[in-house]
């Protein structure tokens, strides 16, 4: 492999676990607090490129104006699901509110076919992503680029919220311990709804990007993505933000890394994020960034 | 006394199935015989996963892949060399398997011996896991099987699945395979393996301070299930004689996992019922589907409600009524007599019995 070949894969593998990361922070946020895999995460992230798609082609905005619109739409529509949801089986078995989460995202799943339709839909990349730039030898598209910039910028504004503004101290309040917050007089409710839209409109966002990255939607483009940013979560070792990044960048790296490499496996490349979980977990079952719990009995 | 009365209300009860198997083998028209049919199907899978999910509280995800796997091994076992020629048109097969074709009912069993073997094999390492991390492992297992059932080009014939099964799952063998299994989990249920289940699922380390092999346990009730879910997969290939990875993705899962939780987790009975009710209703809602007059209303077809409506109503049952059908009791003669003996009261409180705790699902810190 040349050189400029491989700093084209480096780059791909750098944007796609920007995308990774970005979705797999809403799941680490979900369940730092509720303990739920929020299995409609995935669907949102689907919506939000849906959302953002329309506008730009029925609606004819420019296309910062649509991300901001869809932005909006799904962290409403993740705060929306949680009350109608989640929040009725705040206090049932953890399996319940586990096949509520599931039956949300197929929910979220049909009406998407319902409404846009099952065949795909090419998107139109604006001009500012869709550049192809050179660097040397090394060719790119911007958005290949842009990504891993927006994504850090994302991620410091995010690490803000987390660690220096009063929402963020409720947040890691409530996911230490929901009942000592709620004593100490933190609006548990609120804080929930804040966490599920943050995390809805970092999904937004991903799925925007990733619409201009790989530019076709479907109504179940985000059931892979979904379930492989939850294993990043995993990965990382749930519950920790830093955590999700680094599992979320892992899983882009490996993931393009053994198909440059070994190009005969390019058809199990829906598998390997499979098997770097089962080997992180039975390796180290709390995760690369967990804490290891000790039982209580 | 009463033991024998209630015993022979069973054997005209079973009596009466039976009649009613043979009635509709004769009756019904080809597509209700089939609905009728996928119900027996269904009940072999969800009893498998609810001895997973229900009875040893083990939260599986990976439903899907031991299906596959029990459905590849009985349609390549039973198919003809010719079919099988005619299936692998982009890379031949395999020479090992192309002339093999066996009987139908050693191949089921074979097909279920081989998922037993595979979750066995996934089941050892995996259990250490619990809640969420077994839920996510077992789906990631399940991912893995169905990807590489794509790529395996010259077994599997890879995507583009395998066509023209023999169509050996008739009315009895269904259904007789299903009586089967549910005569299995309620011998099981009774004999000290369920028991120990059970116990596992209620709380590890008692059963464990107990003298049980807590991890044994949990291996043995993960193998018993693969073996059915085998077997079910293996009946639902040669139902619809075609099949592909494709069919056996995470929602293959989910419904199943659908029906054991409507049908009340840990409820021999609540997964029979909840298997019936949610094959009818999936077949009934295809209406939804296509385009219909309804007084001023009128809809073209809109494909894909039908999955809509059927997601609703799941999230209801769940928000609203968590236990299920059953909620975890299970159907017993008794029960009946009692319920018509208070209706004849009638002025009587509601319940004599207290709710039995419903089983425990794991606190809320993993």
């Amino acid at each position: 492999m040349t050189f400029s070949l491989f700093m084209q894969h480096i780059v791909n593998a750098l944007s796609l676990g920007s995308l990774y990361a970005l979705l797999a922070i809403g799941y680490t946020m979900v369940y730092g607090i509720l303990r739920l895999i929020n299995f409609a995460h995935g669907d949102i992230f689907m919506l939000g490129a849906y959302v953002a798609f329309y506008c730009t082609s029925l609606l004819l905005l420019p296309w910062w104006a649509s991300l901001l619109i869809a932005i909006v739409f799904t962290s409403i529509l993740g705060m929306g699901l949680e009350r109608v949801a989640y929040a009725p089986l705040r206090d049932s078995p953890r399996i319940s509110i586990m096949i509520s989460a599931i039956g949300a995202s197929f929910l979220l799943e049909n009406l998407a076919v319902l409404i846009f339709g099952g065949r795909p839909k090419g998107v139109e990349v604006p001009e500012m992503m869709g550049k192809v730039l050179k660097l040397g030898s090394v060719s790119f598209l911007s958005v290949s680029l842009f990504i891993p910039i927006i994504t850090v910028a994302l991620l410091i504004l995010l690490m803000w919220i987390v660690n220096g503004t009063k929402t963020g101290i409720a947040m890691r309040a409530v996911s230490t311990d929901i009942e000592t917050a709620r004593l100490m007089g933190v609006d548990v409710n609120r804080v929930i709804s804040f966490t599920f839209g943050l995390g809805s409109l970092l999904a937004a966002f991903g799925g925007i990007m990733w619409s201009y990255k790989y530019p076709q939607l479907n109504p179940l483009m985000g059931v892979m993505p979904g379930l492989k940013c939850f294993i990043a979560a995993v990965i990382g070792g749930i519950g920790n933000i830093g955590g999700a990044v680094l599992g979320g960048f892992l899983l882009g790296v490996i993931e393009i890394m053994i198909v440059a490499l070994f190009p005969t496996l390019s058809g199990y490349r829906d598998a390997f994020a499979f098997v770097l979980l089962i080997i992180v977990l039975l390796a180290k079952p709390t995760g690369l960034l967990g804490k290891r719990q000790a039982e209580k009995v | 006394m009463k033991l024998k009365q209630n015993q022979l209300y069973t054997v005209i009860a079973l009596c009466v199935i039976a009649l009613f198997v043979v009635v509709a083998d004769h009756v019904f028209d080809p597509f209700i015989l089939r609905v009728f049919n996928l119900c027996a199907i269904y009940i072999i899978l969800a009893l498998s996963l609810n001895l997973l999910n229900g009875f040893t509280g083990l939260f599986s995800l990976g439903h899907a892949g031991f299906m596959a796997v029990g459905a590849y091994v009985s349609a390549l076992l039973t198919m003809s060399p010719q079919s099988k020629e005619m299936n692998y048109f982009l890379a031949p097969i395999v020479p090992i398997l192309k002339n093999i074709t066996i009987p139908f009912f050693p191949a089921l069993i074979i097909a279920g011996l081989t998922s037993a073997l595979v979750g066995f094999l996934i089941g050892a390492p995996i259990l250490r896991l619990k809640d969420d991390y077994l839920a996510i492992a077992t789906l990631g297992f399940s991912e893995i099987i169905r990807v590489v059932l794509t790529n395996l080009q010259t077994v599997t014939n890879g995507a583009q699945g395998l066509k023209g099964l023999p169509r050996f799952s008739t009315t009895y063998t269904v259904w007789g395979v299903a009586g089967l299994m549910v005569l299995f989990m309620v011998m099981l249920m009774r004999s000290s393996y369920g028991r120990a289940m059970k116990a596992v699922r209620d709380d590890d380390l008692a059963a464990e301070a107990m003298g049980i092999n807590v991890f044994k346990t949990k291996v043995t009730a993960f193998t018993v299930s693969s073996f059915w879910a085998g077997v079910g997969g293996a009946l639902l290939g040669h139902q619809i004689t075609t099949i592909d990875p494709k069919m056996f993705t995470f929602s293959f899962t989910f419904n199943i996992v659908l029906i054991v939780v409507l049908g009340g987790t840990g409820s021999i009975t609540g997964s029979v019922l909840a298997a019936i009710l949610d094959t009818v209703l999936m077949e009934f809602l295809r209406f939804l589907d296509e385009p219909m007059d309804f007084l001023f209303i009128h809809t073209e077809g809109t494909p894909g409600l039908r999955m809509v409506v059927f997601s609703i109503l799941l999230m209801v049952v769940v928000i609203f009524r968590q236990k299920g059908i059953m909620g975890g009791k299970e159907f017993s003669w008794d029960a009946v007599l009692n319920f018509r003996k208070k209706k004849a009261q009638n002025g009587q409180t509601d319940q004599d019995s207290p709710d039995k705790s419903s089983p425990k699902e794991g606190g809320r810190h993993a």
